[in-house]
This record gives C-alpha cells, sequence and structure tokens, in this order.
C-alpha cells in the first residue's frame, strides 16, 4: 500500500515541493514562514484555475494556447461593463465573465471538431485573434483601479475565515469541482478514454465531437472566471499585459503535475502541487536574489523538465508492465 | 499469351478512374489559390492608394517581414516531414541578443557570427535531440523550449536594448541587382530550398517521411536523420534572420520577433502546406509570404490598427487551413 502511495506521479511532485522549500529555507530560512506561505498562494489562483481547464483539455489530446488572450478579452469585456455601467451590480461581472469565456471556448471547440482541424493551429489563430478583439473594443486602453468596483478588488484581500481571501476560495472550490467532474462523472471519463485512445472510443459509444467541445468550453470558461480574478487581484485590465503568457505558465503547470502529452493520463491532485511548485519557485526568486526577468525562462526549463520525466515515467511503466507479462507466460 | 496481358491490362486501364484533366490539376491546387489571393490583394492594395503599385514600395515594404518568410520556407519542409517548431521566433530573439552583444563588445564580425550561428544551431539541436532521440511530440517540446529560449533571451538582455555598431546597421539599405539585401537572401534560400525538395533524392524522402514514417522507414529512408537535420537547418536559419533583423533594426531587445511564430505558420499553412505532413511546397509559402507581407502594408495604408491586423492575421490562419484541408480531402485518392 505505502509503496503504491510513493509510486504515484503525486509522490515526485511532493517530494520535489519539500525538496524545494527545504533548500530554499535553508538559504533564506524566511521563506518557511506563514507569511512567505500566503504569498505563495496568492500566487497560484490564476494559474490553478486555468490549469484545471487546461489540463482536461490535454488529456483529451489537444492543447488550448488560446486561454491567456480568453482571460484578457475576458476581463477588459467586465472591466469596459464596470466602467460604463457602474449601475449593473458587480457580481454580474462573474456571469459575464464567464460567459465570455464559454463563447470563445465554444469557437475553438467547434472549429476543431467540425473541420478535424490540429487544436494547436486553431488555438494560436484564436490566440491572435482574441488579442486582437481585446484591443479593438477597449480602444488599446487600460481599465485603471478607479473602474474596478472596491467589492470586487477586496475579494483578494478580505476573507470568510482564517484569513484566507475569497480569490483563494474560489481556485479551491473550483479545484474540487474539476476533481469531481474528472473522476466521478460520466463525461470527465470518457475524456480521458478519448485522450488515451481516440480511435476507440467512438467505438465504445462515446460522442467524440461532444465532448471535446465541452472541454474546449470548459477550458474556455474557467480562463473567462481567471479573467474577472485578475481584476480583482491586481485591480486593473490591461489589453496588452492581461493574461499575455498566461497559457506557458498554465501548460508549465500542467505537465510539471504530471498530465501525459501523449494524453489519458493526468489527475487533479497531481495538477494542483505542479501549479503549487510552480508558485513556490516564483515566491522563491525574489528572495534568491534572482532578477524577475528569469521568470519565463524558469517555466521554459519546467516545460522541458516534466517532459523528461514523463518520458522516464512512461519507459518505466511500460517495462513494467512488459516485466508483468512475462512473469505470467 | 500476349492477348491475355493484353486484356489485364485493358481492364487494369479501365477500372482505374480517369486522370483528371490538366487544368483541374493546376487549378484545384492550394498555391493557385494563394496565388489568385496575391493578385486580388495586390489589386485591392491599388484601390487603396495609387502610391501601393510602386514595386519599388512593395519590394521595400517586403523587407519588414523578409526575416520571417525565410523562417517559414524551413518550416513549411518541418512541417512536410511531419512535425512543427513553434520556437524559431524565440531561438532568433536569443541569437540575436548573444550576436548583439558580441559584437558590442568589439569582437570582430566573424567572431560574432560564429556565437550567433552556434548559439542557433545548438538550440536547434536541443529541439532535435529532445524530438527524435527521446522521441517527445514535437508540439509540446518547442512550446518549451519557445519559452525557454525567449526568457533566457530576458535574462541575458534584461529590459535594456543593445545598440549594434554604426557600421552594421543597414542591411535593407543595400541594393543587390536592384532588389533590397534581405528580399535578395529570401529569394536566393527559397530557390535553393525549391530545388532540394522537388529535385533531389532528399527532397522526396522529406515528402516520404511526413506522409508514412513507418513505410518510410521500411523503404529504407533515414528518418530520423532527416528531421533532425531539418531542425538543426531550423535553428541555423533563425540566427541568420536574426542577424538579418538586427542590422534592420538597429539595436535589440529580448521581445525581437515576439509572436513570430503565428505569422510563420501562417505562411506555411496559406501557401497550403498540409498539417499533417507530406504535403507543400516552397513555391506555396513563397508566394503565401509576398501575400502576407502586400497585406499587412495594405492594412498599414489604410490605416487599420495593429491590432486588427491581429484579428486578421488570426482569422486569416483558420480560414486558410480549413481551405488547405479541404483541397487535400478532396483530391485525395
Amino acid at each position: 500500500m505505502i509503496q503504491k502511495l510513493f509510486l504515484r506521479r503525486e509522490a515526485g511532485i511532493l517530494l520535489m515541493i519539500i525538496l524545494f522549500c527545504a533548500f530554499v529555507g535553508i538559504m533564506r530560512p524566511r521563506f518557511l514562514t506563514l507569511d512567505q506561505f500566503r504569498i505563495i498562494l496568492l500566487l497560484v489562483p490564476l494559474i490553478l484555475i486555468g490549469a484545471m481547464g487546461q489540463m482536461l483539455v490535454i488529456t483529451a489530446r489537444h492543447v488550448d494556447l488560446s486561454i491567456g488572450s480568453i482571460q484578457g478579452l475576458a476581463a477588459m469585456l467586465t472591466a469596459l461593463m464596470f466602467k460604463f455601467h457602474p449601475e449593473i451590480p458587480w457580481g454580474l461581472g462573474f456571469v459575464v465573465a464567464i460567459g465570455v469565456g464559454i463563447i470563445l471556448g465554444l469557437v475553438n471547440g467547434v472549429l476543431i471538431t467540425a473541420f478535424g482541424l490540429p487544436a494547436i493551429i486553431v488555438t494560436l489563430g484564436t490566440l491572435s485573434l482574441y488579442r486582437g478583439l481585446t484591443f479593438i473594443v477597449s480602444n488599446a486602453k487600460q481599465i485603471d483601479r478607479q473602474f474596478v468596483p472596491a467589492a470586487l478588488k477586496a475579494m483578494s484581500q478580505d476573507s470568510p475565515s482564517y484569513a484566507v481571501p475569497w480569490i483563494i476560495v474560489i481556485a479551491i472550490a473550483v479545484a474540487l469541482a474539476a476533481y469531481w467532474f474528472a473522476n466521478h462523472t460520466i463525461i470527465g471519463r470518457q475524456v480521458y478514454a478519448l485522450g488515451s485512445n481516440p480511435v476507440a472510443a467512438p467505438l465504445r459509444g462515446i460522442r467524440v465531437n461532444a465532448v471535446t467541445i465541452l472541454v474546449f468550453a470548459i477550458s474556455g470558461a474557467l480562463a473567462g472566471l481567471s479573467g474577472i480574478l485578475y481584476a480583482s487581484r491586481w485591480g486593473f485590465v490591461n489589453p496588452s499585459n492581461t493574461g499575455t503568457g498566461f497559457e506557458f505558465q498554465v501548460i508549465a503547470a500542467v505537465v510539471i503535475g504530471g498530465v501525459s502529452i501523449n494524453g489519458g493520463i493526468g489527475s487533479i491532485p497531481g495538477v494542483i502541487l505542479g501549479v503549487f511548485l510552480l508558485g513556490c519557485v516564483s515566491a522563491a526568486l525574489p528572495l534568491l536574489g534572482i532578477p524577475g526577468t528569469a521568470q519565463a525562462a524558469i517555466y521554459g526549463a519546467v516545460i522541458v523538465m516534466a517532459l523528461l520525466i514523463d518520458r522516464s515515467v512512461r519507459i518505466r511503466a511500460n517495462s513494467a508492465l512488459s516485466g508483468l507479462q512475462r512473469g505470467h507466460a | 499469351m500476349t492477348d491475355h496481358v493484353g486484356v489485364i491490362h485493358k481492364n487494369a486501364v479501365m477500372d482505374s478512374a480517369p486522370p483528371r484533366p490538366l487544368w483541374s490539376v493546376i487549378l484545384v491546387r492550394p498555391e493557385t489559390m494563394t496565388f489568385l489571393l496575391l493578385i486580388l490583394a495586390i489589386f485591392a492594395g491599388g484601390q487603396l492608394s495609387p502610391y501601393f503599385l510602386d514595386v519599388g514600395y512593395i519590394l521595400d515594404s517586403f523587407t519588414l517581414t523578409a526575416e520571417l518568410s525565410l523562417l517559414a520556407l524551413v518550416l513549411t519542409l518541418v512541417i512536410i516531414s511531419g512535425e512543427i517548431d513553434l520556437s524559431p521566433a524565440s531561438n532568433m530573439a536569443l541569437s540575436a541578443c548573444l550576436f548583439a552583444y558580441a559584437l558590442s563588445f568589439g569582437w570582430p564580425l566573424w567572431i560574432a557570427v560564429l556565437v550567433g550561428m552556434g548559439s542557433g544551431m545548438i538550440m536547434g539541436a536541443i529541439n532535435a535531440f529532445l524530438i527524435i532521440s527521446l522521441q517527445l511530440p514535437s508540439i509540446i517540446v518547442t512550446i518549451g523550449t519557445l519559452t525557454l529560449f525567449r526568457g533566457l533571451a530576458q535574462v541575458i538582455a534584461g529590459d535594456k536594448s543593445i545598440r549594434l555598431p554604426e557600421w552594421y546597421i543597414g542591411i535593407d539599405k543595400i541594393y543587390v541587382l536592384g532588389l533590397p539585401a534581405p528580399d535578395m537572401i529570401f529569394i536566393i534560400v527559397s530557390s535553393v530550398l525549391a530545388l532540394i525538395l522537388g529535385m533531389t533524392i532528399w527532397g522526396r524522402q522529406i515528402y516520404q517521411t511526413g506522409t508514412n514514417e513507418t513505410s518510410a522507414q521500411y523503404a529504407g529512408i533515414r528518418t530520423r536523420r532527416i528531421k533532425a537535420i531539418l531542425f538543426i537547418s531550423m535553428g541555423l536559419t533563425a540566427s541568420l534572420a536574426a542577424m538579418i533583423y538586427v542590422s534592420r533594426l538597429g539595436s535589440v531587445r529580448y521581445d525581437l520577433g515576439i509572436g513570430g511564430e503565428l505569422q510563420m505558420v501562417l505562411m506555411a499553412m496559406l501557401g497550403g502546406t498540409y498539417i499533417f505532413g507530406g504535403r507543400g511546397t516552397i513555391l506555396g509559402t513563397f508566394l503565401a509570404a509576398l501575400l502576407l507581407s502586400v497585406i499587412s502594408t495594405g492594412m498599414t495604408t489604410a490605416n487599420l490598427l495593429p491590432a486588427t491586423q491581429l484579428c486578421v492575421l488570426g482569422v486569416l490562419l483558420i480560414i486558410s487551413i480549413i481551405v488547405t484541408n479541404f483541397i487535400y480531402s478532396r483530391t485525395q485518392r
């Protein structure tokens, strides 16, 4: 039983987190304080929410490069609503942001399934399209702090209990919902089936197109949610900064979290740990005196490293499997 | 006996579908669509502004996209071989930073060129190692190296811009046989690649690799070596493009050519390269590069915002891949 637990991918990521924190903690004891933990937690909610959607997409053997631009466009449309219609209750912003995200995600999904196109090209195209639309609707102007409702900004500071801000509570709720969806619903399991064998999936009666579109819609919806939370967290929405590079952070978190790029393999707890590991790394950089400009390079290195780990795990799993067969024969 | 063979032969001919007429073979090709679109775009540009139809103006404006067009040419080969590379634009930025630093240290040009090309090649080799030796999917690998290379450029250059020495600036102001030098380089490289791809055994093997890698291996084609060479030459081309780019701009920042992967892929797709490999021509990418240059110049002439251009490029990418897939599915036997 214990051995089984250690063999799981999550154990490896957990070990990496512990080793990393121990290393930084020895170098800079300040890293292991509760305050620092709070900083880490505040760094990750957006990536965590985005990663839940991207995890489903990659598990279904696709990839969604457009989530950064969806985040930007959803945040911008919501912020514009706040600016020009302050009389609308701010809670509706969530409906708008998620709605925009769903529509944009549906566009991705429908294009991919209706024409049989590779997701990477379609989402590369919509990445550019949605970003362009963000500039157009905003007239290339930033929405400043005074237009974002105070109640929304407070969500990143105020907490329902135990000094945990709302934004983190929302992220955890999303993660729990994603866990339930991926593991305890029929459609969730169909996503795995589709990713592990796209040829066999339709033969098992899985409606491949519907599942694919749904996965992209979920990814879009969560990117939209992360958009309004961006406005809450940073207090402004900028057409060129909001969400740029978000897709790379999320993909890094997802692949380090043990989601196989060949589809069909991946767990929500693993992705959560992956997100947390990235958060630890980002929080440790300033303490270790590494400039913030190094962040992108680290995300890139993390993706490549995770691919190498994924490969070695896959080879070991295969050889274990063939060893098993030999043993029985 | 001869009669018998003759009968079989005759039957075989009658059973197979009649060959498509030549006009249909030529017309139903993605390259033809690209060519027609190019003429249409030039015509539309002429309507926008009377100055647009000046050949010198079109040639000069092509220097703005010549570097990415160069990358798109090699990317076409990579896509034909059944892989994809999204990292060249980042590779270009990192090579450019290293090259510019080497020059700003006052090192002689040949050492700087060596540094630039060497780094470009190493980056290509890293991709090749991960994709071919370790058999990882090129999509995710090059997304990773895209972030990594650009990030390293940011680490090296920070937020500063590196100034190049005066004597190195201005390749686009040099004219060779009446053409700006970057255009000339683009034409030479595309002719060479077209010859390699269309005329040499090695070129045909690239197609075979992309069509069906397993059967290509059974036919004795060293598909892994072909792909490795393609990825490394992709890196080399990226560093070459970087040197042209910095000479044109006069200074380098880490965000040089950011988002260029979209335009590169767009040029290859517009030129009728089949995203699943095995089909596509250099001629198509050549025409698509011209088309894209005309379109973006036209949009600038028409005072469209850069944001609108971003939208147009994105929509164009999706439409071009839909059309290309449609044409190929119709002509597939």
